[in-house]
């Protein structure tokens, strides 16, 4: 088993350097580079040489990136153009705004799409599965800022129980952090609890069909202890990875919810750095969504490999 | 005697999805007192399992129990409420179903399965059921009893699992044991050892128990009574020997003919004149990944011949045919069809290669598309192989429909609307359509009811004499393979240990583990079991298990003829015997049994 988990965390490695070479192939391909952007409209051509020259530009590509990895894997994420801080500072004081965000919603869909889903597959047919079942629908049909906006309408607009904006400041008690954060967590939960419930119902309600399921029916076993005990453990593995692929959907999702809540995140970053072509700022935002999906999905993987007996405990 | 079970006028209806309800069981009236075994035997789609299962109340997705009472202990327990019918299950009626490796929960430990019943019904705490289930496993004979339950189902083998299942439904202490095909699913040289445990437990505990099968062979060795069904109505009841001997109805004196003599008893066919052969597999290892399954096999199948390869599961019958097809690439050794050289993977076989080697898989059901006519199923193959096309491809469609005995108007109809002998029939007119020299078939009758195999066989017999066509026959059923093949191959962990004309093959001297398979197949004599368990060949065959790539000679860790320091070192020397049999053996051939 420690063989099988070692390749799948080379192939994780693999697949983050990959994503870095797309990521630094994507922004060089982009118009102009950075001295371009740096000088702007007063740029003049002898300005721009000796720029490129300073910056070390007119080294081959290749060299570049070898450079900037080397600086990434020694934690030196370069500097903003843009502001001139470096990107790591930047970063750092956004990260932790995305990340709560991120977390919240996690720690509230996970759990409870999982309870919803072993719920309707033990109810399946039922009047609680098919009411869910329509709910869940109709949130995976409605796009998130528009879920947002109701929200934000109906909580905060009328009923002024909530706060519209998701700014908290550090003075900010219990309270006033929870109506600040309720909304986008709650906006963010909505788009993916739908779709892990349903694969848990239906991983679930798969495996009803197998003798070992019959067999523990007939030792006279209620549905509730077939659906968790019996059927649950032999579902984990698509679960797990539909978990992981909504997380790190979540994590680059968050971009929607950032900007309908005014939140200072990450994704917000990214999005000025665009605008302002900051590209040592671009490809270290880009960097990190990547390395959280790569990680997710990774973490998903390995730990299916460990709820499999077979693997866990060879013949 | 006192009745634990009473079944009056039993009806059970099922439907189709989206159909209506049909009746399955339509009246059946039984009763099984204590310490007493009552046979449920018919054909698939006769009612015997889902009678069984109606015995604890409880009814497939899809059916219900439409009427009639169930007594048990007393209690009409279709007058309960269906939690107090939930208590009684696991508590005092207890089941056990075909196939242990896909009744046990992969993801749990066995011996937290095996006591679950008992501890949900609050007869006792969890290390002191541990200590009961134990005793069971030492009782039935299990290897490290103490150890066994902590093990996960994946690593114990087939026929202890199923001695585990045992464990596991009489773990409970159950007044009623439900057997549903437990031994169905097995290996001969296995069923011997797993009847014994189930015979001998339901005689220590005094249960009542009902056996569900379609084997009478084995019925012979359990049964107290029989009781015969036949679409869901019952024909026949009586005690063992009277029914296996002196039948009074019609159908159960044909399910009685259909049973085939033991091996040795068959008239076997003469072997013909020697032709051509149009399979010549000459030294073959092959495997799958870093597993070595065959090792220097070589086989040879003469035109219009029917050879028949015999041996336990994961002996690699079903590789071989694999390797033939091009399915499973060979690693080293050749393939010549037809007396062409045939490339080592199917990819890279020119279309009349192909052609000349056809494949019939044992699940016609998961062989055919459901989603496909069987005009489409058979027509397919002649528009690739024969370029028939339009009028003349539902022609032959209609032909070969024809041939395999079903009515020409099956083409419009999709596979699930055909029963298991049907299906199969019909996925042995799509190997025919090829027009192939050779038909590799894979244990074609082994999901199939006794009665209906035997028709499968007649039709396989008649069009090798109409079309000439030769079969390579994979089986682990010793008496088909006696009956209809010229030659026999008798493999072993991979390697051919024994092989002839069937006639010198199936009689002395035998390779050891010949011998072995052709005394485990049961016997229609009552008593046949006590007498077969005991011997030290079958001891010895139970204490082993099958060994890929051994240093000797595979068989020596089942073998009471195995000599130390010889069989288990050097492999065994290729003896040729008058007849044209190889044998595969350190023995002398006057001390082989």
């Amino acid at each position: 088993m420690y063989r099988i988990i070692l390749t799948r965390l080379a192939q994780g490695l693999l697949t983050l350097l990959l994503a870095s070479i797309i990521i630094f192939g994507a922004t060089e391909i982009l118009p102009g580079d950075v001295a371009e952007a740096i000088l702007g409209q007063s740029r003049t051509e002898e300005a721009l040489a000796t720029l490129r020259e300073e910056m070390g530009l007119n080294r081959p590509a290749i060299v570049r990136y070898f450079d900037w990895l080397g600086g990434m894997l020694q934690g030196d994420l370069g500097t903003s153009l843009a502001t001139k801080r470096p990107v790591a500072d930047m970063i750092e004081s956004r990260m932790w705004n995305t990340l709560r965000l991120a977390l919240l919603a996690a720690a509230i869909s996970v759990p409870l799409s999982l309870a919803l889903g072993l719920w309707s597959a033990i109810r399946a047919g039922g009047r609680v599965d098919k009411t869910l079942a329509m709910t869940t629908l109709a949130l995976i049909a409605v796009p998130e800022f528009f879920i947002g906006l109701i929200l934000m309408k109906v909580f905060a607009v009328e009923l002024k129980w909530l706060s519209a904006s998701a700014n908290t400041r550090p003075y900010f008690d219990f309270w006033q952090n929870f109506r600040a954060l309720a909304l986008p967590v709650a906006t963010l939960s909505f788009a993916v609890i739908a779709h892990m419930m349903r694969m848990t119902r239906s991983s679930v309600i798969n495996i009803f069909t197998s003798p070992y399921l019959e067999m523990a029916a007939l030792k006279g076993l209620p549905k509730r202890r077939l659906v968790v005990r019996h059927a649950l453990p032999n579902a984990l593995s698509p679960i797990l990875t539909v978990i992981a692929l909504n997380l790190s959907y979540m994590v680059s999702g968050v971009i929607i919810v950032e900007t309908v809540f005014g939140v200072p995140g990450l994704t917000r970053l990214l999005v000025d750095g665009v605008t302002l072509r900051d590209i040592p700022l671009i490809q270290a935002c880009a960097m990190i969504f990547g390395a959280v999906y790569i990680l997710l999905n990774l973490l998903a993987d390995v730990l299916s490999i460990m709820a499999n007996p077979r693997l866990r405990y060879p013949k | 005697m006192s009745d634990i079970l009473t079944i009056k006028n039993l009806r059970v209806e099922g439907r189709p999805p989206g159909g209506a309800y049909v009746p399955i069981v339509k009246g059946v009236s039984l009763n099984v007192a204590k310490g007493e075994v009552l046979a449920l035997i018919g054909e698939s789609g006769s009612g015997k399992s889902t009678i069984s299962l109606a015995s604890m109340g409880f009814a497939r997705p899809g059916c219900r129990i439409a009427g009639g009472e169930i007594w048990l202990n007393g209690r009409d327990i279709m007058k309960l409420s269906p939690q107090d019918r939930h208590a009684l299950r696991g508590d005092e009626v207890s089941y056990v179903a075909q196939s242990a490796a896909a009744s046990f929960n992969p993801a749990l430990r066995i011996g937290k399965q095996v006591i679950e019943a008992p501890l949900w019904h609050g007869a006792g705490d969890a290390a002191t059921l541990t200590a009961t289930a134990v005793d069971l496993y030492r009782k039935l004979d299990l290897p490290n009893p103490d150890s066994v339950g902590e093990k996960f189902p994946h690593q114990v083998s087939g026929g202890q699992l199923q001695r585990l299942m045992a464990a596991m439904a009489m773990s409970c202490g159950p007044d009623l044991l439900i057997l549903d095909e437990p031994t169905t699913a097995l290996d001969v040289t296995t069923q011997i050892e797993v009847l014994k445990a189930f015979k001998d437990i339901i005689r220590d505990q005094g249960t009542a128990a009902i056996y569900v099968t379609h084997d009478l062979a084995v019925v012979a060795q359990v049964a107290d009574r029989i009781l015969v069904l036949k679409n869901g109505e019952m024909v026949e009841e009586g005690p063992t020997a009277q029914i296996l001997h002196d039948p009074q109805h019609e159908y159960t004196r044909m399910l009685m003919d259909a049973v085939r003599p033991a091996p040795h008893l068959v008239d076997h066919v003469d072997a013909s004149a020697a032709q051509a052969p149009v399979i010549s597999a000459r030294n073959i290892t092959a495997g799958y990944g870093a597993l070595t399954i065959l090792s220097d096999v070589s086989v040879d199948v003469p035109a219009a011949s029917v050879v028949g390869v015999i041996g336990e599961s994961g002996c690699g019958k079903s590789t071989l045919a694999r390797v033939v097809a091009g399915l499973t690439p060979l690693r080293e050794g050749e393939i010549r069809l037809d007396g062409k050289v045939a490339a080592p993977s199917v990819k890279d076989r020119p279309r009349d290669s192909l052609k000349d080697c056809q494949i019939v898989f044992q699940m016609a059901d998961t062989a055919l598309n459901p989603r496909q006519r069987i005009g489409d199923i058979l027509g397919r193959p002649l528009e690739f192989y024969q370029g028939l096309k339009g009028r003349a491809r539902v022609e032959k469609v209609g032909d070969l429909l024809e041939l395999v005995d079903l009515p020409r108007s099956f083409a419009t109809r999709f596979p699930g609307e055909l029963s298991g002998g049907q299906k199969q029939r019909i996925n042995l007119a799509r190997a025919l359509a090829a027009d192939p020299k050779v038909i590799l078939c894979d244990e074609v009758t082994s999901a199939l009811d006794t009665v209906v195999a035997a028709g499968v066989i007649e039709l396989l017999k008649s069009l090798k004499d109409k079309l000439g066509v030769a079969y390579m026959f994979i089986s682990h059923d010793l008496s088909t393979v006696a009956s209809f093949a010229d030659e026999v191959v008798v493999l072993y962990a991979g390697q051919v240990v024994e092989k002839g004309p069937s006639k010198v093959v199936f009689s002395p001297p035998f390779h050891p583990y010949t011998k072995l398979l052709l005394s485990s197949v049961p016997e229609m004599r009552q008593g046949w079991l006590e007498g077969v368990a005991d011997t030290g060949e079958a001891k010895a065959a139970s204490a082993g298990s099958v060994v890929i790539g051994a240093k000797g000679c595979p068989f020596a860790n089942r073998c009471t003829h195995a000599i130390v320091g010889t069989c288990d070192v050097t492999p065994p020397p290729v003896r040729t015997l008058p007849g044209e049999l190889e044998i595969a053996c350190h023995l002398p051939i006057e001390e082989m049994p």
